[in-house]
């Protein structure tokens, strides 16, 4: 008689092991980080969840004052302060996924050595929590435009708007793909850790976060927008404020960059994930 | 026939020793490539071997079945695999070799409150730790009540747990714990928590999950008496082997029989001292015991000891002190010389003593071996002591307690003189 077993404890195997539905029937676990990620932060502030708000609109003033003002950098004719909020608004939440999903291991020792649950929980919940954030910023960027639109500046937003929730998507997907791939290899190599936090901040100069797209040489585009976070602030900026133009080869090689990105980071993390407390 | 619900096949766990990797990327790349190339490792230290013999096996063929409803205590000295098989089964880690088929679902207290956070409050904290623990949120919320009259900390739930003293924490941590709804159960000493009543009221709160609810439970422990109390059937782990499998007094026979016999003549001055005996006026050098090849008496016997020492001051008058103790740990009895005897400084001292085993059961014992004196105001002070200096065991009497299989467990070490029966009609 074959007996029923409902779980299999065996060497590690197989490359791409992940189970989505022993994910999904941890859900109330991942709603559960996200709100403790999302109190604790505020815990004991005077301004609490008000910082969501002045930080990327303080964020936005130094890049007006910085790029817009003393480097006179063009913004490709729309207004400073929504093009660099969109910019940053789109760049802030990558960032917040990468960096935060890359000491998932690290961070996380105590408890993963104690209990078992897919890990994969902890970097879903971050990019979530970070989700929050971005929803709250984007409804500042909301009220900026119709502030503008108020003040009679022309603002062009168009179709393209409504591709907003895949570029999140990605975005996410791209963010946790590079995340949980350091924090694989964080666990054997902790010099990665300083790394991350300077390379992101290279990264953000290699995309068109302080300044337009249409200041790099046109015979450049294509191998700039190789760039996978590169495309989407382009497509995000041209269905706000109408500047710039669609890149739509470039954001096919995006997505397909994505897609290769947490092919390997799940593939990585659920290799190191079985036997990550022997080595952290 | 109870169902299986724990099949474990063959289990093995290597742990490397040493060093993992050499810590940075470009040095385990340069290794990398040097074993692409077939060409010597630039990081490997000179003299070293390449080998793949460089492991431990902390789990060494581990095969075991668990049915349904069982409380299964897992016993062994440190390092003997007891952590390694508890985190293989809650699937912190992966085995090397081998394979567990578990049938339910599993929860493992390696330790209590894993992921409360300080700045949550308790009923915060309550649903996190579910959850982490593998509770949904419907099966907290119907459970939140008794969580919290179990953790006894109903007047500060909603106050971050940082606020909490060390006691209400580990009360909430452990409310939670016991509350969860899974088949199977794995614990790792966690029961050493709270106040001696708290400590009760978990053991209860265990027993019933096993008895009353037909769940099962695997229990790690040092503590023989909860072993005792909770479990039906107990394995010993010896080098990451199972060396016995099954009733827990036996079981834990045999635990204690890796409790080393000492031999006839033992040196004391190499032990080490606990604070509170180290008196440093008078310092044990040896222990002997006399007229006999090795530490193993019949009943009734009397064991002569010689006790060599040395004292740092004049006019000590000193006392020996023994402690008795069951080796579970138990204590079993203390007892003093009489008249007291001193020693000049810088001389080796002798002194011979005997002890009358005629009141205690057959058995192995550890003795604690103190010398203390007392001063003109009657206050005790210890002059030199060795915690379980010596152990000895004392053999099974064939004619004793009408050759019954004597229970420590029920019926302590204390033998008594037969009844006497004074009349008859």
């Amino acid at each position: 008689m074959e007996e029923k077993w409902t779980t299999v404890l065996q060497p590690k195997k197989k490359w791409l092991d992940l189970n989505i539905r022993e994910l999904f029937s941890y859900k109330d676990l991942i709603f559960l980080f996200v709100k403790r990620n999302y109190v604790t932060k505020y815990k004991q502030t005077i301004l609490g969840p008000l910082w969501l708000v002045i930080s990327p609109l303080l964020t936005t003033l130094m890049f007006v004052l910085v790029f817009g003002n003393i480097a006179g950098l063009s913004t490709d004719g729309a207004p400073q302060m929504a093009f660099y909020m969109a910019g940053n608004l789109v760049w802030a939440y990558f960032a917040y996924c990468v960096n935060q999903t890359s000491n998932t291991f690290v961070q996380n020792a105590g408890v993963f050595g104690k209990v078992y649950f897919p890990r994969m929980v902890v970097p879903i919940s971050t990019v979530l929590t970070g989700l929050l954030d971005f929803f709250i910023q984007f409804l500042l960027l909301g009220i900026i435009l119709v502030i503008y639109a108020i003040s009679g500046t022309a603002i062009a937003i168009n179709v393209w708007a409504l591709t907003t929730p895949i570029l999140v998507l990605q975005l996410a997907l791209l963010g946790l793909g590079v995340g949980i791939i350091v924090s694989s290899l964080t666990t054997k190599y902790r010099d990665l850790t300083i790394l991350v936090t300077f390379g992101v901040q290279l990264w953000m100069y290699a995309s068109p976060v302080v300044y337009a797209v249409g200041q790099i040489p046109e015979r450049y585009h294509f191998i700039y927008l190789l760039n996978p976070v590169a495309p989407v602030i382009t497509i995000f900026r041209y269905a706000f404020l109408g500047t710039g133009y669609v890149p739509l080869l470039s954001w096919g090689i995006s997505w397909i960059t994505t897609i290769v990105v947490v092919t390997i980071g799940f593939m990585l993390f659920s290799r190191i994930e079985k036997t990550f407390m022997d080595t952290v | 026939m109870q169902e299986t619900v724990i099949k474990i096949d063959n289990l093995k766990k290597r742990y490397r020793l040493g060093l993992i990797g050499s810590g940075t990327l470009t040095e385990d790349l340069q290794s990398w490539w040097a074993r692409v190339c077939k060409k010597e490792d630039p990081n490997i230290k000179i003299g070293t071997q390449i080998s793949d013999a460089k492991g431990f096996w902390a789990l060494n063929g581990i095969n075991l079945e668990v049915k349904r409803g069982e409380t299964l205590g897992i016993i062994g000295a440190n390092g003997a695999g007891k952590s390694t098989l508890l985190k293989i089964l809650s699937r912190v880690t992966a085995p090397t070799e081998g394979e567990v088929r578990i049938k339910g679902r599993i929860s493992s207290m390696l330790e209590v409150g894993t992921g409360f956070h300080g700045e949550l409050t308790g009923r915060e904290n309550i649903y996190l730790n579910g959850a982490i623990l593998g509770m949904s949120r419907k099966e907290v919320d119907k459970k939140i009540e008794d969580i919290i009259e179990f953790s006894e900390c109903r007047k500060f739930i909603d106050t971050p747990v940082k606020r909490y003293s060390s006691g209400m924490y580990v009360k909430l941590a452990f409310a939670v714990a016991a509350h969860l709804d899974s088949e199977i159960l794995v614990m790792d000493e966690v029961l050493a928590v709270g106040d001696m009543k708290f400590q009760e009221k978990c053991l209860g709160k265990m027993g019933d999950v096993a008895d009353k609810e037909g769940r099962t439970v695997l229990y790690v422990s040092h503590n023989m008496s909860t072993i005792q109390q909770l479990c039906s059937r107990c394995i010993v782990l010896d080098k990451g082997r199972i060396i016995y499998d099954g009733n827990v007094e036996e079981a834990i026979r045999i635990y204690m029989g890796t409790v080393e016999q000492s031999p006839v003549k033992i040196d004391l001055a190499g032990l080490s001292r606990s604070e509170e005996h180290a008196g440093r006026v008078a310092f044990m050098q040896e222990l002997e015991l006399l007229d006999k090849q090795d530490s193993v008496c019949a009943r009734n016997e009397k064991l002569n000891f010689r006790l060599r020492y040395t004292v740092e001051q004049e006019n000590l008058q000193m006392y020996i002190r023994i402690i008795l103790r069951y080796a579970d740990g138990t204590p079993v009895s203390m007892v003093t010389t009489g008249e007291t005897f001193s020693g000049r400084v810088g001389k080796e001292e002798k002194v011979v003593f005997s002890l009358d085993t005629e009141y205690i059961v057959p058995g192995k014992y550890t003795m604690s071996i103190i010398l203390y004196e007392v001063n003109q105001f009657g206050t005790y002070r210890n002059c030199d002591g060795v915690k379980d200096a010596y152990c000895f065991e004392i053999q099974e009497d064939k004619e004793y307690a009408h050759k019954m299989d004597w229970s420590h467990r029920y019926w302590g070490h204390v033998a008594l003189k037969e009844l006497e029966v004074i009349s008859r009609s």
